[in-house]
């Protein structure tokens, strides 16, 4: 399995929510690879982890025990982290959420444009990058259009560009179908994985949605703090 | 990269331009207050200017005659002017009251004035209405005056004092007494007995009394005294115009040795106007700029924390794709230091407007204006601690749902 050296790993990874008598183990040991270019669901009941999980691999929160790495950095190692955590997630993970969450006062092209800008590229490069996804993603035509005058659809497409701009090794999506009919549903899924494999990106993606489940290759289910590794059986 | 702040304005432009221009409007208030205090000063330079005057001699230890009454004889000019360094000397009253045009005039509104006794003379003596914008000095001992503008009164107008009729014969622009009165020349026999001025029941009382008085009961004496009461020999001070070449302080020591009468210079009338007549309004006025800019900082403040609250979701979105806490910091200090912009431009523009509607002179000061755009930079940048203190505490976590 020598793509998954390439990816984004996760051995032993363990989160507990403060201390003593009241202490909520979210995380209890969990292990999960994911490779360039694959896109995989991460299923599990409400309670069970999976958005503490979303924000240990967002390098949001940082987890107790365990290590996590991408590629060959080393992202924490038990008490160890890396420094720059805001710099990780500006130039290392794209982040699609449940609502668009574009920025209300910047266009469709610089809510894209924005972070490269931030990670210190010219405007015209950052402007010329959003346009170019813009276009794979068919949202150019609204290119200088406010997010408010976009439909949900348009929306979250900005925000998959906003996500995939700076060429991320590892994309997160929180349930990034839940307000969208089961066709706009399997529309952003098939743009995930389309993006996924034209740019080598890792996507993982948290979902209840039993529409969508059945088109991911490979799914991790996670339970009461653990994860299980589930092949889909009625997909090739 | 571009200025997040700039665009969030631009984004919701009616938001911060009507917050902006309250503020703008209290910043124009405040403006306006120390323009206030900036013109009552200048009213009191102009006051001291005008009078023409290097020396004002006064009654023994008073501080006349503008902020304390004082009267001394008004043949004390005489000695004066034979003292070393005397140029001029003239006898001067001053007596602020209502003075209203007579029953057949044009206009029917009485002003609040001061009135000023001078002996008949030419511009250029101390005492003299200066800059005559219209018609001529008073030239004779009775009846006629020169009136300010801003009394409102016109050449040829008659207007009474007392009980007689005046002439205007003259007009001047920007004499007023050091609270802003303007001011109305009058020949000063006419001014004494104005100020002792008593109505005729009052005579008659006081010459019956006198008559009553046995010790004056005598052939002669009688006649004598009363005549004594009926006239006025009081002025409320002598301006003195020195030599050139005297220093004013010897000239001014040497009349208070030989005169025993209180003598105060240029600068030290200045320091009486402005650190004593004027001390009690300018420190309400200061009472009034202390609290307009912590009423201008509570709005600052608000304003820019409400707005904050409003975007916590963005914040934390920019926050989570990796927008440092400078970048955000300095998006919040950047609007609330906008908003001060915009209050300030419109504080300055609508000082201005008003300031000459107001109907004691307001002087805006360049000096000021500067002093207060800076207040109003501090005052925001410290308004906007708060909002950014909340924005750096939002988690990067809240973008992500529960
Ligand atoms: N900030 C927190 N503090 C304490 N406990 C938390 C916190 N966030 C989540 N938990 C707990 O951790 C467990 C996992 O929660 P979560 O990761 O949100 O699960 P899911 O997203 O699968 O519903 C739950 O028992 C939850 O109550
Ligand atoms: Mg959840």
């Amino acid at each position: 399995m020598d793509r998954y050296n390439q990816g984004i790993r996760i051995e032993g990874l363990k989160k507990r929510y403060g201390t003593g008598d009241t202490a909520v183990d979210a995380l209890k040991g969990v292990d999960m690879q994911v490779a360039p270019g694959e896109v995989i669901g991460l299923i599990g009941p409400s309670g069970s982890g999976k958005s503490t999980l979303l924000k240990c691999l967002g390098a949001i929160i940082d987890p107790s025990a365990g290590r996590m790495t991408l590629g060959e950095q080393i992202i924490y190692e038990d008490a160890w982290k890396i420094p720059d955590l805001c710099a990780l997630r500006r130039d290392k993970i794209g982040f699609v959420f449940q609502a668009p969450y574009l920025i209300p006062f910047l266009d469709v092209t610089d809510n894209v444009a924005l972070l490269p800008m931030l990670a210190g590229r010219s405007n015209r490069e950052s402007r010329q990058r959003a346009m170019a996804l813009l276009e794979a993603l068919d949202v150019a035509h609204r290119a200088k259009a406010m997010p408010s005058q976009l439909s949900g659809g348009e929306q979250q497409r900005v925000a998959i560009a906003r996500a995939l701009v700076n060429r991320p090794p590892i994309i997160l999506a929180d349930e990034p179908t839940a307000p969208l009919d089961s066709e706009r549903a399997l529309t952003v899924i098939h743009l995930l994985e389309e993006m996924a494999a034209q740019f080598s990106t890792a996507i993982i993606v948290v979902t209840h949605d039993e529409k969508i489940i059945p088109t991911f290759k490979r799914i991790y289910s996670i339970r009461d703090g653990r994860t299980h590794e589930e092949q889909i059986k009625t997909h090739p | 990269m571009i200025s997040l702040a700039g665009r969030d304005i631009l984004h919701s432009w009616g938001k911060f331009v009507f917050t902006g221009i309250g503020l703008g409007l209290l910043i124009g208030v405040t403006l306006t207050m120390a323009g206030v205090y900036r013109g009552m000063v200048d009213d009191a330079k102009a006051l001291l200017d005008n009078s023409g005057a290097d020396l004002w001699v006064v009654q023994q230890d008073t501080l006349g005659p503008y902020a304390e009454p004082s009267s001394l004889y008004d043949d004390s000019y005489r000695g004066i002017l034979t003292l070393n360094g005397v140029e001029q000397a003239a006898n001067i009253t001053y007596l602020t009251m209502q003075v209203r045009p007579a029953k057949d005039q044009r206009t029917a509104k009485d002003v609040r004035a001061m009135v000023v006794g001078t002996p008949p003379g030419r511009s250029g003596e101390p005492g003299q209405p200066k800059h005559l914008i219209a018609g001529r000095h008073i030239t004779r001992n009775h009846y006629e005056a020169v009136a300010d503008l801003a009394s409102g009164f016109d050449l040829g107008d008659r207007i009474v004092i007392r009980r007689n009729e005046y002439r205007v014969v003259g007009l001047t622009r920007r004499m007023v007494s050091s609270g802003g009165d303007p001011m109305i020349f009058i020949p000063l026999q006419d001014a004494q007995e104005a100020q002792f001025l008593k109505d005729n029941d009052a005579i008659l009382r006081q010459r019956a009394r006198t008559a009553e008085n046995p010790t004056l009961n005598r052939p002669g004496v009688l006649d004598a005294v009363i005549a004594s009461q009926s006239v006025n020999p009081f002025v409320n001070a002598v301006l003195v115009r020195i030599k050139p070449g005297h220093d004013p302080e010897r000239v001014a020591e040497s009349i208070r040795r030989w005169k025993r009468l209180t003598v105060y210079t240029r600068i030290q009338m200045e320091d009486i106007l402005i650190a004593k007549l004027i001390a009690t309004s300018s420190r309400q006025i200061g009472m009034f700029l202390v609290i307009l800019a912590i009423v201008s900082a509570a709005i600052v403040a608000f304003i820019i924390y409400t707005l904050t609250m409003g975007k916590i979701r963005e914040i934390a979105v920019l926050k989570l794709i990796g927008t440092k806490n400078r970048t955000i910091s300095g998006m919040i200090l950047q609007q609330a230091i906008g908003l001060g912009l915009i209050g300030f431009v419109v504080g300055k523009v609508s000082a201005t407007l008003w300031a000459p509607i107001f109907p004691k002179y307001v002087l805006l000061e360049f000096g000021d204006a500067a002093r207060g755009f800076v207040a109003v930079i501090v005052i925001c940048v410290l308004a906007s601690i708060l909002a950014i203190r909340a924005a750096l505490k939002v988690d990067p976590a809240e973008a992500i749902s529960g």
